[in-house]
Formats: C-alpha cells, sequence, structure tokens
C-alpha cells in the first residue's frame, strides 16, 4: 500500500514506513511560538531544564499577537520573551519593525519549507501544509519540550482527500473553498485528520489562497491542512527558502480515511455567519446585513495579492459613513509592496485606516475591537462569541473583495455591486 | 486518582475564546486566569462553581487557539476533571502536557444533567453518576498518553530522556 504525503513526511524522518493511528517522535525542523504562547512555553523551559536550547536556528519567536505592545502586561511579556531570545542567541526572533503576522512571515522568509516538520504554539500554524510541510499547532508545554529536545510526539493521522474540480466563478478565491468546505464538513469535520486538498483547481490557485486554505484546515479540527508541491511551490520557495528541502508527493495507491468531492462550480463568495466558521452561505444570502467594521488582514487574508484584490474593489470608491475599515497588511514586506505600487494611497484615499503587522483585532486583541451590539466583517479565521471583542458583538468571515466591498457599501454585498 | 464533584454543563464546539477570552490572555498566571475561567460560555461560572466540581461538554470542547491558558484556567479554578463527547485535538494535548484529567465518555454526557453528583476513576475511567446510579465507562487513553501521565507530564517525560 502506498503512502499519502503526509505519510511519507514522517516516514522521512524515522527512516521507515508508517501507518495512520501510530504514535511517532520525531525531528522537528522548525519550532514556533508567539507572543501569547511563548512566555508559557519559556517559563516551564526555566523551571526543568534551563540549559542551551537543542538548536538556536530552528526556533521561531514572533511577539505579534499584542504588539506594538498594547498595555503593560504585554509588554512585559515580550520582554521576557526578548530576554530569552538574546540569552540563548535564537536566530530567528523578529522584533519592532521586523514583526509580521507570523504565519505570513515564515513562508515569505525562506524559514520554513517543504517536506520539513513544523510545530508552532498557534494552532494556524497548519497554514504552512500550503508549502508541502507537515505543520501543526501545540500547545505552549509542547514548544518548550521541543526546545529541549528537539523532538514532537504525534499519532499519525488519518487523511481526508478533498477534490476540487470545475471552474471558479468570479471573486472566488481559496477563502471562500476554504469557507464552503468548513460548512459542508463541520467545525469537527477532520477533527484528528490531516486534510489534503487536490484536483484541478488546486493545481492551478496561486499560493496566497493556498496558505489561506490549509490555514483553516483547524476550523475544521483539522490537525494539518497540505497540498502537494507543484510548479507554482517551487517558484514560490526558490528564492528564499535558507536551506534545502524535500519534496514529497502521494502515491496513486495511497489510503485515504474519506474523499470529498467539490465542484467549485457551485460555490459563490461566501460569508460565515456568527458564531462558527462552518456557518458559510453565500454572500447573496448575506446581503444587506449592516456593519460597523471592516478588517482586512490576519494570517488568513493579510498577503500582498489579498490587499491587492481589496485595492481593486476600493480604487475610486469611498468607506461608507460610520463604518470603520481597518486594513493591516501581514508583514513589512507586504507594507512595503503595498506603498510602492499604490495600495496605500488607495485605502487611505478610501478613508481606511493602515495599520501596523499585528495579530491585532483577529482575536479581539487591539487595533480595533467592537464594542456591544456591533458587527463586523472580517477576513480572518474565527467568529467564534467575543473573538472580536464585546461578548455581545458579531463577526462575520469572508474574502478580501466582499470585505472590501461592503464596507463600501456599509452592509454585505457581493463586490459585483461595486464593481 | 478519584476525583468527586458536581456537573456542569456545557453544549458543543466550546472553544478556547469562551473558555479563556483573548482579552485577558496578556497575562499566564494561573490565578488570574482562574477568574476569568468559561466567562464567555457562562459569565457566572466561576462563582456558581466549587472545588473538585467536573465540567460535562458535548461535541468538540476547546476548539480553536493553541493557548495552553485555556485548560490552565480550568485547572486552576479548581475544576477537577472534564468530560466531553469528544475534544478538539491541540486542547486534548495541552491537557495531558500540563497535567488536567480529561475523559471521552459520549454515552456518559447524554444522561449526565447539571447538578448531578459524579465520582470519576481516572486509571479505570469509570464515571459513576451518584446522583441517577448510573455507570458509564470512558474511551480508554492510549498506552504513549498513558505513559505521559505516569511521567507526570510532557516536560518530566523529556527531562528524563535528555537526562538518560
Amino acid at each position: 500500500m502506498g503512502m499519502t504525503i503526509t505519510e511519507k513526511i514522517f516516514a522521512n524522518k524515522l527512516g521507515r514506513d508508517v501507518k495512520p493511528g501510530e504514535f511517532v517522535e520525531v525531528d522537528v525542523d522548525i519550532a514556533l511560538a508567539n507572543d501569547i504562547t511563548a512566555p508559557l512555553g519559556i517559563k516551564e523551559f526555566r523551571r526543568v531544564y534551563n540549559g542551551k536550547v537543542f538548536d538556536n536556528n530552528k526556533i521561531v519567536l514572533v511577539p505579534d499577537h499584542f504588539t506594538p505592545n498594547k498595555d503593560i502586561k504585554s509588554a512585559e511579556q515580550v520582554k521576557y520573551v526578548r530576554e530569552f531570545a538574546l540569552e540563548k542567541n535564537i536566530k530567528y526572533f523578529f522584533d519592532g519593525g521586523e514583526v509580521g503576522v507570523e504565519h505570513a512571515l515564515l513562508p515569505e522568509k525562506g524559514i520554513v519549507l517543504p517536506g520539513d516538520v513544523v510545530i508552532g504554539a498557534d494552532s494556524h500554524t497548519c497554514t504552512y501544509g500550503a508549502l508541502g510541510a507537515f505543520s501543526t499547532g501545540v500547545g505552549s508545554t509542547d514548544f518548550a519540550a521541543c526546545m529541549i529536545y528537539g523532538k514532537a510526539w504525534f499519532k499519525v493521522p488519518e487523511t481526508i482527500k478533498f477534490y476540487y474540480f470545475g471552474e471558479l466563478k468570479p471573486w472566488v478565491d481559496g477563502k471562500d473553498l476554504i469557507l464552503y468546505t468548513i460548512g459542508k464538513i463541520g467545525v469537527d469535520g477532520a477533527l484528528y485528520k490531516a486534510m489534503e486538498f487536490t484536483g484541478p483547481i488546486i493545481k492551478k490557485l496561486p499560493m496566497h489562497a493556498r496558505f489561506t486554505m490549509c490555514n483553516m484546515a483547524i476550523e475544521a479540527g483539522g490537525k494539518s491542512g497540505i497540498i502537494e508541491p507543484d510548479e507554482i511551490t517551487i517558484e514560490y520557495v526558490k528564492e528564499r527558502a535558507q536551506r534545502e528541502y524535500k519534496i514529497f508527493k502521494s502515491d496513486n495507491n495511497a489510503e485515504y480515511f474519506n474523499e470529498i468531492k467539490i465542484d467549485v462550480s457551485e460555490v459563490d463568495p461566501q460569508v460565515a455567519f456568527p458564531h462558527l466558521p462552518e456557518n458559510s452561505k453565500s454572500v447573496y444570502e448575506a446581503k444587506g446585513i449592516k456593519i460597523d467594521q471592516v478588517f482586512i488582514g490576519s494570517c488568513t487574508n493579510g498577503r500582498y495579492e489579498d490587499l491587492e484584490i481589496a485595492a481593486k474593489v476600493l480604487k475610486g470608491e469611498r468607506v461608507a459613513k460610520n463604518v470603520r475599515m481597518i486594513i493591516l497588511p501581514a508583514t513589512p514586506e507586504i507594507y512595503k509592496m503595498a506603498l510602492k505600487n499604490g495600495l496605500i494611497e488607495i485605502f487611505l484615499e478610501a478613508g481606511a485606516i493602515v495599520g501596523p503587522p499585528s495579530c491585532g483585532p483577529c482575536l479581539g486583541g487591539h487595533l480595533g475591537i467592537l464594542a456591544e451590539g456591533e458587527r463586523a466583517i472580517s477576513t480572518s479565521n474565527r467568529n467564534f462569541v467575543g473573538r472580536m471583542g464585546h461578548p455581545k458583538s458579531e463577526v462575520y468571515l469572508s474574502n478580501p473583495a466582499v470585505a472590501a466591498a461592503s464596507g463600501v457599501a456599509g452592509e454585505i454585498v457581493h463586490p459585483e455591486e461595486i464593481i | 486518582m478519584i476525583y468527586k464533584g458536581k456537573a456542569w454543563k456545557f453544549g458543543d464546539d466550546i472553544d478556547t475564546d469562551a473558555i479563556i477570552p483573548a482579552r485577558y490572555l496578556n497575562t499566564s498566571d494561573p490565578a488570574e486566569l482562574a477568574k476569568h475561567c468559561m466567562e464567555d460560555a457562562d459569565p457566572e461560572f466561576v462563582k456558581k462553581m466549587s472545588k473538585g466540581d467536573i465540567i460535562v461538554a458535548g461535541e468538540n470542547f476547546g476548539s480553536g487557539s493553541s493557548r495552553e491558558h485555556a485548560p490552565i484556567s480550568i485547572k486552576a479554578c479548581g475544576i477537577s476533571c472534564v468530560i466531553a463527547k469528544s475534544f478538539a485535538r491541540i486542547f486534548f494535548r495541552n491537557c495531558f502536557n500540563i497535567g488536567l484529567p480529561i475523559l471521552e465518555a459520549p454515552e456518559a454526557v447524554d444522561e449526565i444533567e447539571e447538578g448531578d453528583e459524579l465520582e470519576i476513576n481516572f486509571q479505570t475511567g469509570e464515571i459513576k453518576n451518584l446522583t441517577k446510579n448510573k455507570i458509564f465507562k470512558a474511551q480508554p487513553i492510549p498506552d504513549f498518553m498513558q505513559e505521559l501521565v505516569k511521567k507526570g507530564g510532557l516536560l518530566n517525560y523529556v527531562v528524563e530522556r535528555v537526562a538518560g
């Protein structure tokens, strides 16, 4: 019997074949934490061990959640991380103007690569599956353990194959495909499973959309999302890679837990209603829902192409009165490119607020919190109760084009109504 | 270990933002996190519960963020054990890593009502509903994870490995 790409990545690390359900301990290529999860991990590391880290070139610390620091407590947290990073000579510690949203930053810098095993003390670590890596979210204690011995334990997951075919409608992007998929299988539809995205639509999908899809595997309960590397992946990786990498592909006779076929011809731009990502519907069904705030950014949709799409909608338009539109480019590089190519000017002319790279409002951290009864449309990944602020506020999830168009209209609309 | 306490029931898909909202994540102090445990699922929870009580929930408990602050807040506020129909995977992992006992027991969850007195044997997975006089068996815990529990958590296991 053949193996899936996920099984092959584990097999490569162990030097033998693996089967789903096995418990394995494997070497980790990159271990990541942020300003919320790293302090707990570092505290535990110092409590039980406090020697040298297993490899100071394989640990990544990105204080991106509450930075630029929103209050004294969060500044203390980052200070604690900074002191550790300097003491242990951590190569990939990003500070101040180097900070970007971690899951946009690491691929952009070529730190995570095809064939890697990556753990991150952040649930959206599954994003890097878009590069053909096995990548998954863990907790702070797993991160601490990995800093000590360079390994992590896993139950080799079964894989669900998602096969996308048909023809994409205008304004449909990776976000819509993944929201539609989560709507189909539910927020625990892929619990403990690897989600492998395949088919003719995926083969043509640009990297930014692949990142968006793998990013939200966790919202279906998935352990990881993954896409086989191809020319598009290699084109993205080749200029950025900081080291050697390995390409794995699923065997034709690999065994899958399940296969789900999705005809994209029937997929409109999606909007996920409160308070679960699985509540996704066609944007036409959301038409007319009034909004107070728009957020364009996050590890899901804060990449350059996302901003480009938003700019296409916003060019020459004006954000509706009494609506706040907040745009956070996900990394400094993206910000610079958006500035150079005139996107930032379009945003400012439209009356949007352009802020620093940060997770910011996505998790109700800062830079745009919702008041009681307020409603936002957001390009981020979660619309849980209280996610972006007051427990009685509401979040609708969408792609950047729908979010931008809705900001102009003051209510949720299909982008075709604006352009 | 035997845990005895009153059941507090919650529904499906209780996410980690509901267990400990991000507005409290500017600290990792367990005592501070405990004050806000389950706040966005039930704002009165911390006031109502007593030490040793047990959370009983539906499917996919602990979904969403990887924040270990969620199981820490549950443990620190005095909850002795969580029973659910199923757990989200990062939360499941985190509980073993920090030593919060959890059990998967779909039938038990259906039969337990809020306020029932429960007695749980974590080793055997036996759940006694003392109020209703019924006994249930939880899903067995995989050997590898039992090993972690025996060692007193992941870090003890790893430190022992490194020293050995």
